[in-house]
């Protein structure tokens, strides 16, 4: 029994007894089901587990290697941290869906093929919702359907790739794919919506900052991560990516600057740290991937860390804006601490994790030869102490005192932020312990020589000072409410309105039409007869691959249609 | 919004005690130890430049040769900021709009 079980089955399945329980042992409880999972993931050591057949598909329901082993460990102290975080939510449902959502996770990198890695990416984008919508505000259950939608969508584009890549292959094995036939770039958009590339990175800001004090820290854990692996399985080395990740590294960061929502500020700050592991899979060197693995670790635990502080913030305070807050750090000390060390690992302080990972992914780029990439990669460097590491606890702990006096943030957060905080600095500073060593590939690279050191200082200290100069000189953006647009405008407001005149030019023309329609359906009847009939063009047996296509556009569609109601 | 918020002291205002940054003087201290490390780390360049010149064993060792020039660290950190927050700036004309602008 023991060995055909996947480890993914012990958050999701255990999930199901959680509402069964009360008070102190429920809690127990909770925390338990992440360290079990863990040390069952541990004990099952490398090697593939689970192959069944179901159809005519060899699937493979576990694989452990050098590539999803971490990601697997990740997830579970991602939960356990999160649950902890969470402890005070409102009502259980909270908890069984982020246990479902992080065994989805643990699942999904686990799977040694196509169609078990669908299966969990749909589990995903299901059980992430109930963690937007658990916020039970108007806003909230628009947010999480607009992103239920996409997330959806992404899952129907995945499943038509499948479907016709194994039509093409006769392989469901999740293996290197790499771009260039029709059923490979439906699975490369796939994850790339997933992965939040550009254009398609709206849900990620639109969303996260809608959920719960707690569910945006599950939320920034998992699904772009489970993205970032599967990216990494099938398509490491692909030239796009480079650009891509170049892109998406540099455009947020100006977003991140105008905008007002700290936990959106925190939204667009995880694209650009995405931009730096896609951008390290696109190079495809083992340094590369290496450094796209630890930085994919070290992000989910730094942009834990901050989620969490700004959570602890909207917990107390009830505001998250950086126009209401300010001067916090006199009422929540510690939330400011730790929030500082989470802002000084995403900016890659010397000592601290961003350091260490994000280095890797900027040498591979300039061994590799890609030196614009890597002015790119250095500028958005700069751009993230800029917004993350100094707009974020500035705005929030200290600028003006906005005279809010609040309780500091309760033990169970503290604890939690504080095991998030402490990862942050043993991986920065003891990379060898335990980070490098459970890598991919084999690490012969030194972080914490004096050139990269003295360097990294230096970009960070004089950003800094570019941000005291334009404070002091009054140029820099004061927080303002306020919404700025951007490509989700096109579908958020445009699109409505454009169904909108539609359906009332529809409704208007509909009267009109009717009587025409009555006199065409006889002759209607004759052509179906003719084309539908035996013989005719839609009777005909199609390849599986236009089916999908056609049954993706309708589903789409559907999506859409409900999208717009 | 009221539900989200847990444990707030409607006292708000002075809670009467003196916090570390209500002092101009520890204000003005951070300001200063911060403008000596900037000062510090960009002399670490003109060392380097120093050693060098003299062939000894460098402190910053360039894998490119304009990535090696005097400050470009320090210049690119504080150029790309500032250019960051205009951009960003000029970007707030066309893109800003209401808070609520899309529940209307």
């Amino acid at each position: 029994m023991i060995g055909s079980l996947p480890p993914a089955a012990v958050m999701i399945l255990g999930a199901i007894l959680v509402p069964a329980l009360r008070g102190r042992l429920q809690k127990a409880y909770i925390l338990a089901l992440p360290l079990v999972g863990l040390a069952y993931l541990i004990s099952l050591g490398e090697g593939q587990f689970g192959q069944v057949t179901v159809f005519s598909y060899d699937l493979t329901l576990v694989r452990i290697d050098g590539l999803s082993r971490l990601f697997g460990y990740l997830f579970h102290i991602a939960a356990l941290i999160g649950l902890i975080f969470a402890m005070r939510a409102k009502s259980s449902m909270e908890h069984v869906a982020a246990l479902v959502y992080a065994g989805a996770a643990v699942g999904a990198v686990g799977a040694g093929d196509l169609i078990t890695l669908f299966v969990f990416w749909e589990l995903l984008a299901v059980s992430s919702t109930f963690l937007i919508w658990a916020r039970e505000t108007e806003r909230s259950y628009r947010a999480g359907m607009r992103y239920l939608i996409i997330q959806v969508g992404s899952g129907v584009l995945l499943l038509s790739g499948i479907l016709v890549h194994s039509q093409a292959t006769g392989s469901v094995a999740f293996e290197h794919l790499g771009v260039g036939t029709l059923g490979t770039n439906l699975i490369f958009l796939a994850f790339g919506i997933k992965c939040a590339f550009p254009l398609f990175h709206n849900w990620l800001t639109d969303a996260y900052p809608e959920a719960t004090y707690s569910g945006a820290v599950f939320l920034s854990a998992f699904t772009t991560k489970v993205a970032v692996y599967a990216l990494a399985r099938g398509f490491a080395g692909t030239d796009v990516l480079i650009l891509i990740g170049a892109i998406m590294t540099g455009f947020p960061i100006f977003f991140a600057v105008i905008e007002n929502d700290l936990r959106r500020v925190l939204g667009y700050s995880m694209i650009n740290q995405i931009g730096f592991m896609v951008c390290g899979i696109g190079i495809g060197t083992e340094l590369a991937i290496n450094g796209a693995v630890a930085h994919a670790f070290n992000d989910v635990l730094f942009k834990g860390l901050l989620f969490m502080s700004m959570g602890a913030v909207l917990y107390r305070t009830g505001k998250i804006n950086g126009s209401e807050l300010g001067g916090l750090y006199k009422s929540m000390p510690k939330t400011a601490a730790l929030c500082m060390v989470g802002a000084a690992s995403i900016s890659a302080f010397p000592l601290f994790s961003g350091f260490v990972s994000k280095s890797m992914v900027m040498s591979a780029a300039l061994h590799e030869g890609h030196d614009w990439v890597w002015l790119v990669l250095l500028f958005a460097s700069a751009g993230v102490f800029h917004h993350a590491g100094i707009k974020i606890p500035f705005f929030a702990f200290f600028a003006h005192d906005s005279g809010i006096r609040v309780k500091e943030a309760p033990r169970s957060m503290l604890v939690a932020m504080s095991i998030a905080a402490f990862l942050c600095i043993f991986n920065g500073s003891f990379p060898n312990v335990f980070l490098y060593a459970n890598l991919p590939f084999p690490v012969d690279y030194i972080p914490f020589t004096s050139a990269h050191v003295i360097a990294q200082l230096q970009v960070l200290f004089f950003s800094a000072l570019a941000f005291v100069w334009l404070n002091l000189s009054g140029r820099y953006p004061p927080e303002l409410r306020s919404t700025n647009l951007d490509v989700e405008w096109v579908y958020r407001r445009v699109a409505p309105r454009i169904v909108g005149g539609v359906t009332a030019m529809a409704t208007s023309a509909r009267a009109g039409v009717l009587g025409v329609l009555r006199g065409a359906l006889n002759g209607l009847l004759t052509v179906v007869q003719r084309h539908a009939g035996p013989g005719g063009v839609m009777a005909r047996t199609w390849g599986t691959g236009t089916s999908v296509i056609w049954v993706a556009l309708l589903l789409s569609a559907l999506l859409l249609m409900y999208y717009a109601r | 919004m009221a539900t989200d918020s847990h444990g707030s002291d409607h006292s708000a205002g002075d809670d009467g005690r003196q916090h570390v940054f209500d002092d101009p003087k520890n204000v003005k201290r951070l300001m200063r130890t911060f403008y000596a490390i900037c000062i510090g780390v960009f002399a670490l360049d003109l060392v380097n430049l120093v050693q060098g010149w003299m062939g000894a064993h460098e402190l910053r060792h360039a894998e490119r040769t304009w990535e090696g020039l005097p400050g470009f660290y320090a210049f690119y950190g504080f150029v790309g900021c500032v250019f960051l927050v205009l951009v960003a700036k000029v970007m707030r004309t066309f893109l800003m709009r209401d808070e609520d602008y899309y529940d209307r």
